[in-house]
């Protein structure tokens, strides 16, 4: 039954199986284990996160195609939902409409960039991808009468996804529609991870693959490497604005700094390589390293201040203020010492 | 005489500025083994990529079973019947031997007889079927690179240079391999540098000299005559 899960792709190293089993359990009881509305928001983050990864990496690590474009299909999908709620008012018809809108959308531009930019070389199809993506970011600050600008948009999501919504308590924690709100990003985030294992496991899977190899070569032994890449991009983008739409859900709001901005597209990439590119896993592994890390770092490093408070030189270093040196110093070493990305250090000292 | 599986009229080969074929003309027959002759740097890997469609003639005709295929892309003039086996054997490493013969098997899923044959042929394939191909060496990477293109009964078989850099018993497996294509009546170009090698399997020889065709005739003609190996390669082939 796993296997059939996994689509055959089992984790291949048993620290793997055992950190992989470690998230999902984490990220399914997450509620329980870790109440509070903080932690409750890192889980939905983590979740959210490890399916906009997995979609890049079937762009990246997969097909071998470097775009700056993912978090412009990330903010189509969260500006689907929240348009389409300001302007139909709250109800699971305007967040249905919003997210297939959104998917539609990003689709719709993947499969535009793909079709005139992928048969030039790799470095110019990212430089279009970065102008493309460059466009929309401006685009949307200018159109605020549409989009609120660089403020951005909060509305209304259907009451059984908020906290006003209230049907008991179990384990002392309190049931209400922030709980079934993360659960529908749990579980969605969940099956299209799912899917995308299945894609990557699949005899379309193993194309792209080849291509990323040897896209010569894919060609010379009867596969059109435009229409793989470009199904990979529209693939990837759907899966990336439904990573959108979902954020938009968990948050009520969307502006340029949460779904669109160059910054999340340079956490997303540090996150592939930090897990691993081409191995799915990798987009686990590393969201959940890479947003507890952004979220929970500043806090240890205070506790360390604290502990350290009598040693001469050591506060002023974990000094909480100092979180984003540390963290930066953090990645410089896991790419130093997991070149292949965590994943791939693991499967290969299996 | 029937009409040759390919041929080439005149084609002119561009890589970046250098005019690399200057007007190649060849024929090859069908059903023989047309062996690719000539010193290094004359044209003859182009001339397959070319007629590959990895790279595109910028004059000149490709006539293929009939057609003309200057225009196609690569990928329909392999499903049209041409099968490739790169002078770097081209194999995906990341990939398992399995994944990479199935994934040469376009027209689906691969016949059970021809890959039991196959197997017959290169036993190391059988063995390593589940190995990741960067772990094969190299001689079985070669075998690889040549099973994935007799994977499926192709029209035509292009092969650069199956022998290069193998050791002996490696080599004498590739001709025994070949030699059995061969029996099966495929049509094969085959650029070879083992003059051995090409005097063992080749019917038919063409001989190229900076860009052009400058010889072509049965591969006998050319094996026994020393004096025209000279003239048309600059030394004589003393065949092991």
């Amino acid at each position: 039954m796993v296997r059939f899960l996994l689509s055959g792709d089992a984790p291949r190293s048993r620290i793997l199986a055992v950190l992989l089993a470690l998230v999902l359990v984490g990220l399914a009881f997450a509620p329980f284990i870790f109440p509070g509305v903080r932690a409750l928001h890192t889980a939905a983050t983590i979740c959210i996160f490890i399916l906009l990864v997995a979609s890049y990496d079937l762009l990246l690590g997969y097909t071998g195609i470097v775009s700056f474009a993912h978090t412009m299909f990330f903010g189509l999908g969260a500006y689907g939902v929240a348009l389409a709620s300001v302007h139909m008012g709250r109800g699971w018809d305007a967040l249905a409409v919003g997210t297939l809108a959104g998917a539609l959308a990003a689709t719709v531009l993947a499969w535009l960039i793909g079709l005139f930019s992928l048969r030039v070389r790799a470095i110019f199809f990212a430089m279009i991808t970065l102008a493309v993506a460059s466009a929309v970011a401006v685009l949307v600050s200018q159109l605020y009468q549409l989009t609120g600008g660089e403020d951005g948009l909060t509305y209304q999501i259907p009451r059984e996804l908020t906290p006003a919504f209230r049907f008991g308590e179990l384990f002392g924690v309190r049931l209400n529609g922030r709980l079934l709100n993360y659960y529908l990003v749990f579980f969605t985030c969940l099956a299209l991870f799912l899917l995308l294992l299945r894609i990557v496991n699949s005899p379309f899977g193993r194309v792209l693959q080849a291509i990323r190899e040897n896209d010569f070569r894919a060609e010379a032994i009867g596969y059109r490497v435009v229409v793989y890449r470009t199904a990979a991009t529209c693939m990837s983008a759907a899966i990336a604005a439904l990573a959108g739409s979902l954020y938009a859900i968990w948050l009520r709001y969307v502006g340029p700094d949460t779904t669109l901005s160059f910054e999340i597209m340079i956490d997303v990439l540090l996150m592939v390589v930090i897990g691993g590119m081409g191995t799915m896993y990798g987009a686990v592994i590393g969201a959940t390293i890479f947003v507890l890390a952004q979220n929970y770092l500043q806090n240890l490093m205070g506790l360390a201040a604290e502990a350290t408070a009598g040693l001469p030189l050591i506060p002023d270093l974990v000094d909480p203020n100092r979180w984003l040196m540390w963290l930066g110093v953090l990645f410089v070493l896991s790419v130093y010492f997991f070149p292949t990305g965590i994943v791939g250090r693991l499967r290969a000292g299996r | 005489m029937s009409e040759p599986i390919l041929s080439l009229e005149a084609v002119e080969t561009d890589i970046a500025q250098y005019h690399i074929l200057k007007g190649v003309s060849l024929s090859v027959p069908r059903g023989q083994v047309t062996m690719l002759l000539g010193r290094n740097g004359v044209g003859k890997t182009t001339t397959m990529r070319t007629i590959m469609g990895l790279l595109r003639n910028k004059a000149g005709q490709i006539r293929f079973d009939g057609a003309e295929i200057s225009g196609e892309l690569a990928s329909s003039r392999c499903r049209a019947g041409i099968g490739f086996v790169p002078e770097d054997m081209g194999i995906f490493s990341a990939l398992t031997v399995e994944e990479n013969m199935i994934l040469a098997a376009v027209s689906g899923a691969p016949d059970r007889a021809r890959l039991d044959w196959l197997f017959t042929v290169f036993p190391p394939l059988k063995t390593f079927w589940k190995a990741p191909a960067g772990t094969l060496s190299g001689g079985q990477k070669q075998m690889l690179s040549i099973a994935r293109a007799m994977i499926e009964d192709r029209k035509l078989y292009l092969i650069d240079e199956p022998t290069k850099g193998l050791a002996p018993a490696i080599v004498s497996t590739m001709v025994g391999a070949l030699r059995e294509l061969k029996r099966q009546g495929a049509s094969i170009l085959m650029v070879e540098q083992n003059f051995a090698v090409a005097r063992a399997l080749g019917d038919h020889c063409v001989v190229m000299d900076d860009g052009r065709a400058t010889w072509s005739g049965a591969m006998a003609d050319l094996a026994t005559d020393h004096a025209l190996q000279e003239r048309l390669m600059g030394l004589s082939m003393e065949a092991g």
